[in-house]
């Protein structure tokens, strides 16, 4: 029944767009033919304050409705959660986290507690700087969790976006190019730890 | 053909608003349901559909201009939540004891306080006795089809009272999931056109609406309006019939989920009942003969239907979303239990308050229900029948 089911959790701060990236992965995938749910954890949201958000993708129709407490996946937006948050929690083994940083391996290793799956970095804000020039971290931390998770092949992802961004951004269609440009500088600058 | 989407509950709830195209939306913003006529605003000022929308200065304003506009001879909606609703109590009594079929769609989150504004039943739970039709939503897509046939069964001339339409607060209205939607057309054409038979407007047939009744007749009015309320039963049935031609999508007084040969099994409303679902598979699983009931109409009440339902079980336990604060059990819990006994139906029956504002509810709990069951069936004996589920230890 939940053999194809993946779920993911993402960790980010109020304003950083970690909402908004499980929508559009719900919408990628949702396109791509499968189940989708994609819902935050609301909270008093605040700028800067921690938020949760989670998604479920599968083949077949989704019908829990709980928060996911031992996700496949976990994306953290902003590394300044690891110290506070505890971001591998229930985290499978057998499945990989994500994270916007910078930080070395050896910081990494010790901040996850021993996590023993894999450990996946992206520079989400050179990433975002070169393509967009300011800081928005979650388009690329989408097109990492695409690529780590492998939920949907890469080409059709890329051309799904370009739908959507043209939807999104329709009043402003300058942006859609830089938009294009993080996701797939995103997708290459992704490196396991 | 269906139209495959994928939308949140609240969404989902203005889609079916925009498609029934009503005369008039009255509304006043309050989280979770916010967002249902922010959305449908969006469409007024588009010229999506040609519904005067009254941007109200409080509920209690809102449903005061529904009840104009459906007594003057329009089709009036609104969407509210907890303490939105709260305000609004006066009002819904006299909507539904005017006869005015006015449609609602209530995004249930906890009434203060202290402050939440997380998923609970409260909210509705407290209007359960005010005459209005209540249909519960496990997902968008119920919260979808039930607000497509609620004009259908609240307009009905036996029946002609308010109906509200429910979902869970955050966990459907905010979540996107998949949704078959159907076309605006179809939508249209089952939907029809509402033509009252009295109203305000037709000046062929001067009338009186909401004068004083004493001692004389408000007593049959009162018995009007439960008479209607039995009626409903039927219409109702007969809706989802013609929606089930529609859409292939069956509804009735309530889901029955491998209830048939199970021995122990849980009733409960709104989203709860997916995880549910699952829990059941995975008991069966393993040989357990568990089974669930979810109740999507709670008003009128299927006393008799749930009665019948439930007699082969060895235990049921009954899952509320919301607290009566009486000391002796949950509302869903007391309609259930007292529909089982006037049925003759000795099945050992549980109750568990869960889920208030907003505490997550997960599939391990609900499976710690079955677990209680099975004890119950086991043993014949129900050592406390008032239980609490995801309750803090500590």
């Amino acid at each position: 029944m939940e053999n194809n089911l993946v779920e993911i959790r993402w960790h980010g701060r109020g304003g950083q767009g970690a909402k908004t990236a499980s929508l559009l992965l719900a919408d990628a995938a949702f396109n791509t033919g499968k189940y989708i749910q994609g819902f935050p954890e609301y909270g008093p949201e605040r700028m800067g304050a921690p938020i949760t958000a989670y998604n479920r993708i599968s083949d077949n129709p989704i019908r829990i409705h709980s928060n996911i407490y031992e996700p496949d996946y976990v994306v953290v937006v902003d590394d300044t959660l690891l110290e506070s948050v505890d971001v591998t929690a229930g985290l499978k083994e057998t499945g990989a986290i994500v994270i916007n940083t910078t930080k070395d391996a050896s910081y990494l290793k010790n901040v996850l507690k021993g996590y023993q799956g894999k450990i996946y970095t992206i520079d989400a804000r050179t990433v975002s700087m070169e393509t967009l020039g300011k800081y928005f971290p979650n388009t690329p931390m989408l097109a990492a969790i695409v690529k780590v998770s492998g939920i949907m092949k890469e080409e059709d992802f890329i051309e799904d976006m370009k739908g959507s961004f043209k939807h999104k951004f329709a009043k402003k269609p300058e942006v859609i190019e830089g938009n294009m440009k993080a996701l797939e500088m995103a997708l290459k600058s992704v490196k396991e730890v | 053909m269906s139209i495959r989407e994928r939308l949140s509950g609240n969404e989902a709830a203005a889609t079916a608003m925009k498609q029934i195209n009503p005369d008039v939306v009255a509304a006043f913003p309050i989280t979770p349901s916010t967002e249902i006529p922010q959305y449908f605003s969006t469409f007024v000022s588009n010229g999506t559909v040609d519904t005067e929308f009254v941007a109200v200065e409080s509920e209690h304003s809102a449903m005061s201009a529904c009840i104009g506009a459906q007594a003057a001879g329009a089709r009036a909606m609104t969407a509210t939540s907890a303490n939105g609703l709260s305000l609004m109590w006066e009002m819904i009594y006299i909507a539904s004891s005017l006869r005015l079929p006015i449609v609602m769609s209530l995004v249930n989150r906890a009434v203060s306080g202290p402050l939440n504004i997380h998923n609970d039943h409260s909210d509705a739970m407290g209007v359960r006795d005010s005459g209005w039709l209540m249909l519960f939503s496990e997902d968008n897509q119920e919260a979808y089809d039930n607000l497509v046939m609620a004009h259908r069964i609240a307009e009905h001339k036996d029946v002609l009272l308010p109906l509200m339409v429910c979902q869970d607060g955050f966990i459907t209205s905010h979540s996107i999931e998949n949704i078959e939607l159907i076309e605006d057309e179809k939508v249209k054409e089952f939907v029809g056109t509402y033509k009252p038979e009295h109203y305000l407007l037709n000046d062929k047939e001067p009338m009186a609406v909401g004068p004083m009744d004493l001692q004389a007749y408000l007593f049959e009015h009162k018995y009007e309006q439960a008479e209607a309320m039995r009626r409903a039963k039927k219409v109702i049935l007969e809706v989802a019939e013609e929606f089930e031609k529609m859409t292939g999508r069956k509804y009735g007084f309530f889901e029955e989920y491998k209830l048939d040969d199970a021995e122990i099994a849980v009733v409960c409303m709104n989203s709860t009942a997916g995880t549910t679902k699952d829990v059941v598979d995975s008991l069966r699983a393993k040989g357990i003969k568990a089974g669930m009931l979810k109740v999507r109409v709670y008003r009128p009440f299927p006393a008799e239907e749930i009665a019948k339902a439930l007699s082969h079980l060895k235990a049921v336990a009954v899952l509320d979303k919301a607290d009566s604060l009486n000391g002796a059990g949950g509302a869903l819990f007391e309609d259930v239990a007292s529909a089982m006994y006037v049925g003759g139906n000795q099945v050992k029956a549980v109750n568990y308050v869960y889920g208030i504002g907003g505490r997550d509810t997960t599939a391990k709990e609900i499976e710690t229900v079955y677990t209680d069951l099975e004890e119950i069936a086991k043993t014949g004996k129900v050592e406390n029948p008032y239980r609490y589920l995801g309750l803090r230890k500590e």
